[in-house]
């Protein structure tokens, strides 16, 4: 262990955290003002689920870091290590084996358990802030459920592309009451924001933690004309052969060729660990050899 | 054939290795030494320590160097460092007429009680490069004044405020907020701002300042007075019953004097701004002084001419260079998911606008 | 000071403060659960659950309120010394306020927050004899279908909930095990259901 408290934080900044968490919970997609504090990464590179996660780890966790769905990217890894030193928990690549996950831009292919907590990294928590840049008008709206514009703006993009046209942090209502920003989670991932895990978001530069508690109910924002649809690319994994999973696109050579995979790297290399294998898993396998 | 991007890790442990040899650059070059960022680049020193909320000139220096003169990083270094420091107290507010001052001068007043004091300035100096420092030759030693001040030093604006010319500062002991433990909240008092504008990034505050010079929300200001010089530090220890003296700061403050205000009813008077900053940072003191001004626009009876620097809103959200460079600088990570979800929704769109031209020329 | 007062507290306050809140967390993010907690005495008649409660969640920035059933010297000492809360007069003032049911009331008089910032709200902590998932039925975020716990009232939940998304939040502790209600439960009187 090292010189630095358990999990890097002082005491009184994880009470305050916790707190906010609890609130949180208690109402659900309403973002609770936190008193941010700075972290050793920057603004902008996770310090507000980093922050959230410091407040909820205990030494028996196992923490998962992913970013983009993968556990091996360079900020994943470094946050991990982070926790690794300053809270001395045991880490694992495997979704299912984790108790805590820390998370920025996914959730996890494998649905979620109720022994997990995922935490995402968020960066600006506010739905309405490209609709309207001041918080004091912003916090007024939440305040009076005054949600017109969101479905103005959706609508705008019906009437310009015939369809809506955001693909990601897509909004979402939250028991009928709050319009929340699930991140910026591709829309495909909107379904499984109803979970048996609790979800907490964590934004440190804007000071704000809002949370979803298990069973909640989630619900993009759609028009009956224009039902919601979690898309994703029309392909299957050119590893694991899945045909449901997130994908990511990979150019491969000069021509433009391309193959698909999943983003989720933990459910592909679980998936070809049980066999299943997708269109060029045999080549890439010649290559690893 | 495609191989998954892996060895982040060992990615990261390289790249800061590389980073650690570039930071010493070549090593037959003299290592320098903290005593000398200290010395010899004290105003980035001075930067570092306003920024970063932290008065520690030795850690200022170490983390200048650390930060290879990167100051925007210096001040990040010592922010996360000072997050990790237990609060013990605080201080007695300081007491600015008793500062020890090397500089103080007054834009408004030929003379005052106390003199006009030029101080180490590079006012009046010609810029052009002293190649003679190249040679790193010794500097004749500067003339001594004669007498050196003693007492205290009266405000400038204090001789207006006894005539009633310029508005009066209401006196209040309430526990101000404290911007580093509560989330920033909208409106946000005097207090509050200021608090923003000391630690906020020089260029913008410099940057918000010279708009209202130009216009937009111009507010006339003169510097009533600047003063540059150390004040004592103390702090009340309810064992003892009273305050001892644990240190002296560096500081750095303006007060303007700016355009009058007045009616019909009420006579005319001017107004301030106020600007106080660790160490010798006169831009940045003079800079917080016009902004405070203009911020005031509410308190003092103008109207809002929807000018960036009156908008508090704005001004305190941006002011920041340590949030701001962070998620200026995230939009380097990998953004692959958002992409691609973006990607197909294009790939969507023209799609079925290509059928749609299809349909319409058959 | 005498030695009760300082007794009590965490032995390894990271680590005990980290599973206290980890309950805590869990039985508010799934109301009607019931999970054990340990490693906090405060004077009688406070139970070990509660003592968790107040070291996990309390300090300088939140004003405590102590009912009349729990009030006492040396319980005032005993929150001073290990947290540094404030014990304040009123219960309008406070953050958390720790009591029995009856003591407790009447429950209008504590902050229910604001309508855009409906989390300054009061947390309460609820003393009870005993604790089961049974007798009143709730439903809402956190709960699969169902959930059942025995509350002390119905009728002053129900008006809670109605005030969503203001109002309290609660714990309900005995002996070392706590629940907890958040505002966002719809809590029913089981005659009604059946």
């Amino acid at each position: 262990m090292t010189d630095y408290n358990f999990a890097y934080l002082d005491e009184q900044t994880k009470r305050m955290i916790r707190r906010a968490i609890l609130k949180a919970l208690a109402v659900p997609g309403h973002q609770v003002p936190f008193a941010s504090r700075e972290m050793p990464m920057p603004y902008g590179w996770g310090t507000g689920g980093v922050q959230v996660s410091a407040a909820c780890l205990v030494p028996e966790d196992r923490l998962k870091v992913i970013d983009q769905g993968a556990d091996d990217t360079t900020n994943a890894v470094s946050i991990r290590r982070f926790f690794e030193k300053t809270a001395g928990v045991a880490t694992t690549g495997r979704t299912s084996e984790a108790t805590l996950i820390q998370t920025r831009h996914r959730i996890p292919e494998e649905p979620l358990t109720r022994d997990q907590i995922l935490v995402y990294q968020v960066p600006i928590p506010e739905p309405l802030r490209f609709l309207e840049p001041r918080e004091t008008e912003t916090r007024k709206m939440h305040a009076l459920e005054e949600y017109g514009l969101v479905h103005v703006k959706l609508y705008e993009d019906i009437a310009r592309h015939g369809q809506i046209a955001t693909s990601y942090a897509y909004p979402v209502k939250v028991e009928g009451r709050y319009v929340m920003d699930p991140s910026p989670i591709p829309k495909f991932d909107n379904p499984k924001l109803e979970s048996e895990a609790i979800q907490l978001f964590g934004a440190g530069r804007e000071q704000r933690i809002h949370a979803l508690p298990p069973h909640c109910q989630v619900v993009s924002l759609d028009f009956e004309d224009h039902p919601f649809e979690a898309s994703k690319a029309d392909h299957d994994c050119d590893l694991c052969g899945s045909g449901t999973s997130y994908l990511d696109e990979v150019i491969v050579d000069d021509a433009g060729g391309r193959m698909f995979v999943c983003s989720d790297t933990d459910y592909c290399e679980t998936r070809r660990g049980a066999g299943h294998l997708g269109r060029l898993a045999a080549t890439r396998q010649e290559d690893a050899a | 054939m495609y191989v998954a991007v892996k060895g982040g890790e060992r990615a990261i442990e390289n790249a800061h290795a590389w980073l650690a040899e570039e930071r010493r650059g070549d090593p037959s070059v003299p290592e320098l030494s903290l005593a000398q960022i200290r010395e010899q680049m004290a105003l980035a020193v001075n930067r570092v320590m306003a920024e970063g909320s932290l008065y520690d000139p030795d850690l200022a220096a170490l983390a200048i160097k650390q930060a290879r003169g990167d100051l925007i990083e210096a001040i990040f270094l010592i922010r996360a460092y000072r997050t990790t420091l237990p609060r013990l107290g605080a201080s007695v507010p300081v007491e600015t007429a008793n500062m020890r001052c090397d500089r103080r001068i007054s834009a408004t007043f030929k003379d005052a009680p106390g003199g006009q004091v030029l101080g180490p300035t590079f006012d009046y100096t010609h810029r052009l490069l002293d190649f003679k420092l190249a040679a790193e030759g010794e500097v004749p030693a500067a003339a001594k004044a004669a007498a050196p001040q003693s007492g205290p030093v009266p405000h400038i604006t204090d001789f207006l405020n006894r005539d009633g010319l310029i508005q009066a500062e209401e006196r209040h002991d309430a526990t101000p907020p404290d911007l580093t433990r509560e989330p920033l909240e909208f409106p946000a008092n005097r207090a509050l701002r200021l608090q923003s504008l000391t630690r906020g990034d020089e260029g913008f505050v410099l940057g918000m300042a010279y708009s209202t010079q130009r216009g937009y929300a111009r507010n006339h200001a003169f510097v009533g007075e600047l003063r540059i010089g150390r004040v004592p530090v103390e702090m009340e220890i309810p064992e003892l019953g009273f305050s001892i003296e644990i240190g002296e700061v560096e500081l750095t403050e303006c007060e303007t004097v700016n355009q009058f205000a007045g009616s019909k009813t009420e006579p005319a008077q001017f107004t301030r701004g106020y600007g106080l900053v660790f160490g010798q940072t006169e831009r940045k003191a003079i800079s917080m002084a016009l902004v405070d001004r203009a911020l005031r626009w509410r308190e003092l009876g103008e109207d809002n001419l929807g000018a960036p620097a009156q908008d508090e809103e704005f001004v305190l959200s941006h002011a920041d260079n340590i949030q701001a460079t962070g998620f200026l600088e995230h939009i380097k990570l990998p953004h692959y998911v958002d992409f691609q979800s973006e990607l197909e929704l294009v790939r969507r769109l023209r799609a079925e606008a290509e059928a749609a031209a299809q349909e319409a020329a058959e | 000071m005498d030695q009760s007062v300082m007794t009590g507290g965490f032995s390894d306050p990271s680590i005990q403060a980290a599973w206290g809140f980890r309950a805590a967390m869990n039985a508010m993010a799934r109301p009607g659960d019931i999970l054990a907690v340990q490693g906090a005495q405060a004077p009688a008649p406070v139970s070990e659950a509660a003592a968790v409660l107040l070291l996990v969640l309390c300090d300088p920035d939140t004003p405590v309120w102590l009912a009349p059933s729990h009030d006492s010297d040396a319980l005032r000492r005993w929150v001073a010394f290990h947290t540094g809360a404030p014990v304040v007069a009123a219960r309008g003032e406070a953050a958390f306020a720790l009591g029995r049911w009856d003591s407790l009331a009447p429950l209008g008089d504590y902050r229910i927050g604001t309508a855009e910032y409906p989390d300054r709200s009061a947390t309460l902590i609820v003393e009870m004899d005993d604790l089961r998932a049974e007798g009143a039925v709730l439903t809402g975020p956190g709960i699969k279908e169902v959930a059942g716990l025995n509350l002390p009232d119905v009728a002053a939940f129900r008006a809670n909930r109605a005030l969503f998304p203001l109002g309290l939040d609660f714990f309900f502790t005995c002996g070392d095990r706590l629940a907890a209600l958040p505002r966002s439960t719809c809590v029913t009187d089981p005659a009604e259901v059946s």
